[in-house]
């Protein structure tokens, strides 16, 4: 149900990420939950299909071109643009400016990346939504967070503000700050070092009733090797648990 | 060395983590290690604007390396130092063969060089008949396995204690459960006589200071100063990137280099070099010899995307953060220089064609230019050789019409998010085969999709 808003309400297009919309589409819709709790009126622009990063990151720029600029097009009318994934959203925000440099839609490029937020950044810094508190007390969680997330968006600090803002304990991890191995193609591309990348991952992990992250792909493959590996591992994503925290769902 | 075939990295690295698993640990263990103190060190000082300073003077040499090459060499020369230039790697090892027949060599000892390895020295003067003793230790472990350095600073990083204690059993006669101290006082009754009878002392060099024609060495083991000091020739081999304006700058680049490597404020010894003895002093080399081997690098300085990969100090600061470099170590590189700074020069120096696979090595998770003391932004271009390998049809079978056919997907909207939300469910994993998961499913279980999971609650 959308939200009578005032024209004050901010535009929010919700941009899913293909693996989100792929393997974790509730997230997808705790994500939009979110955003309309936050205040937001929120769109998904059909047209808004991938990032175009496994393209770029693959080095083939000529297709990611042609993708980033599909979402140059889907994204003309918001105010903001919000990505249930860290990875793609550095990719707007950090990669695409240098992609399209040089092109007729630079202009375009630079404006997206100064509006894309990754969702936690979105919540804490530029809205300032928190759930309740105390709604995650007790909850023992650690964090998972994305490279693109950790480094090129500084965003591990938002998600952990949202999550200990709650209430929860975030449990420290050795090799937390390392790589799942998961890296977009390089996961197909070198899969049995990748999966050896997950294992480090996984074999220092303590024990939590819940792995989070604000990464999709990284979900997917942290879940995905330890289920190969016989490990239960229950992970979700942090719209999901931030949803939980606020709606009790 | 110019027409040596494709290197497989991937084969490689699957052989490793198949047949020797050890190497994986050893690695992580020594890595994480370093890591941390790397962190710590770092954490002590004014790490911004100490690495801000270093990435300026590696850009300012470079930029300027013209001058204050010949400024090195006018003052190398003024202090008696013969200094010789070198395009290639077969141009270096002609000068040292020139400078073994001069001086009649026939025993040498080398201090740890990467420079060295990369142009095949050891194997150059076996040729000559001419014996080689590596003298740090860990070089020396490698040198008697018949193995090649896995590490740039640490070439032994890929084995345990409990390895090498079997080996010099067999090779030294140590005992079987030797400690690190037993088998280091093994190796150092062997390597003294060599340092003793020893007529040439290989180095590479730290860097070499413009204005006072310096070469600077950093080093832990007293090996270098030895080595530098007791034989009647000295010969370092220098990459022509390695030159610093002064002596000054030492001050603040070999302690970052040594916080960088290993988390120390500094080596346990600095070398600075300026000649050969004089007349009224009682020790030191006869001869000096400096080697500038370009062997590609003036190539690489003009590639405006690339170049800047010659700021690189050597401390392996962004091996021992790597997370692909710790499961594998650097041998799969076959390379000399290993890991992200590894994977960034291999297709400069020794060719595209050859090395496309390095850049792939990578997740881009961008730790190692989060600890690059010169701030060299590896992942941009690993990503732009990447960029040139698909522009050359260079790249793994199959990738440049997944790309092409997940784009005309992608620019079907409908179809898209049909085949997306197709892709989690049970279709999804009934094709668990399709072209792209098969390689994914062979070492990972695809999950079901969330809103399944939470259905069954």
């Amino acid at each position: 149900m959308r939200r009578q808003s005032l024209s004050a309400a901010l535009r929010v297009a919700l941009f899913p990420s293909c693996m989100a919309e792929g393997f974790y589409p509730r997230a997808v819709e705790d994500a939009r939950w979110l955003l309309r709790a936050a205040g937001a009126e929120v769109t998904t622009p059909t047209a808004a299909t991938c990032c175009g990063q496994p393209a770029y990151s693959t080095g083939h720029h000529a297709d990611a071109r042609a993708m980033m600029r599909q979402c140059l097009d889907a994204f003309d009318g918001a105010d903001y643009v919000v990505l249930p994934s860290g990875s793609c959203a550095s990719m707007l925000r950090c990669f695409a400016p240098g992609l399209m440099a040089g092109s007729d839609a630079a202009p375009a490029a630079d404006a997206l990346a100064t509006r894309s937020y990754e969702l936690a950044q979105f919540l804490d810094d530029v809205v300032g939504w928190h759930p309740p508190s105390d709604s995650l007390a007790g909850r023992r969680l650690v964090v998972h967070h994305g490279c693109h997330a950790l480094r090129e968006l500084r965003a591990a600090g938002a998600a952990e503000n949202l999550l200990r803002a709650a209430g929860a304990e975030l449990l420290s991890w050795p090799a937390q700050h390392e790589c799942c191995g998961f890296g977009g193609a390089f996961a197909v591309k070198m899969p049995e070092v990748s999966a050896a990348m997950a294992d480090r991952k996984l074999d220092t992990l303590p024990a939590a009733e819940l792995l989070v992250s604000a990464d999709p792909g990284c979900l997917l493959q942290l879940a995905g090797r330890a289920a190969a590996t016989g490990r239960s591992l229950p992970v979700r994503h942090l719209a999901s648990v931030l949803r939980e925290a606020a709606d009790g769902a | 060395m110019a027409h040596e075939s494709r290197i497989d990295y991937r084969a490689n690295a699957n052989a490793i983590l198949r047949d020797t698993p050890g190497v994986r640990e050893a690695v992580t263990r020594a890595t994480t290690h370093f890591d941390a103190n790397r962190e710590q060190a770092y954490g002590e000082i004014d790490e911004v604007a100490l690495r801000d300073w270093a990435a300026g003077l590696r850009r300012h040499v470079l930029a300027n390396l013209d001058r204050y090459l010949s400024q090195a060499e006018e003052n190398l020369t003024a202090h008696g130092v013969e200094v010789h230039w070198a395009d290639d790697a077969d141009e270096a090892l002609a000068v040292l063969e020139t400078l073994v027949r001069r001086h009649e060599v026939r025993r040498v000892v080398k201090g740890k060089s990467m420079l060295s390895e990369e142009i095949g020295t050891n194997a150059a003067l076996a040729r000559q008949g001419v014996e080689v003793f590596e003298t740090d230790l860990g070089e020396y472990i490698i040198q008697l396995a018949g193995e090649h350095p896995s590490h740039i600073i640490a070439p032994a990083i890929h084995r345990s204690v409990e390895d090498i204690a079997e080996q010099f059993e067999a090779q030294l006669g140590t005992a079987r459960d030797a400690d690190p101290d037993a088998l280091a006082a093994a190796a150092r009754e062997r390597l003294r006589e060599a340092f003793l009878s020893a007529d040439m002392g290989i180095t590479g060099a730290n860097f070499v200071v413009a204005d006072t024609g310096t070469v600077a060495l950093v080093e832990n083991e007293g090996n270098i100063r030895i080595s530098t000091s007791i034989p009647r020739v000295h010969v370092a081999f220098v990459g022509i990137e390695k030159v610093v304006p002064r002596l000054a700058d030492l001050g603040s680049l070999l302690p970052l280099i040594s916080r960088a490597a290993t988390g120390q404020r500094l080596g346990n010894y600095v070398s600075l070099i300026s000649g050969p003895r004089r007349a009224d002093e009682p020790d030191g080399p006869e001869a000096v010899h400096v080697v500038f081997v370009d062997n590609g690098r003036s190539a690489l300085l003009g590639d405006l995307e690339q170049g800047e990969a010659l700021a690189c100090i050597r401390c392996g600061a962004c091996l021992n953060t790597c997370p692909v470099f710790r499961q594998t170590g650097g041998h799969p590189y076959q390379w000399a220089y290993s890991g992200p700074i590894g994977a960034v020069l291999a297709p400069a120096l020794l060719g595209l064609e050859r090395a496309w696979m390095l850049p792939q090595a990578s997740t881009l998770c961008g730790a190692c230019e989060d600890v690059c003391p010169v701030r060299i932004p590896l992942p941009r271009m690993l990503v732009t050789w990447r960029q040139r390998a698909a522009d050359a049809g260079l790249g793994f079978t199959g990738e440049t019409m997944a790309i092409k056919a997940y784009r005309w997907v992608a620019t079907h909207p409908g179809l898209f998010h049909r085949t997306m939300r197709m892709l989690g469910g049970p279709l999804g994993h009934a094709l668990g085969g399709a072209p792209v998961l098969t390689e994914w499913t062979r070492f990972r279980v695809l999950p079901p999709a969330d809103n399944a999971e939470r259905d069954k609650k």
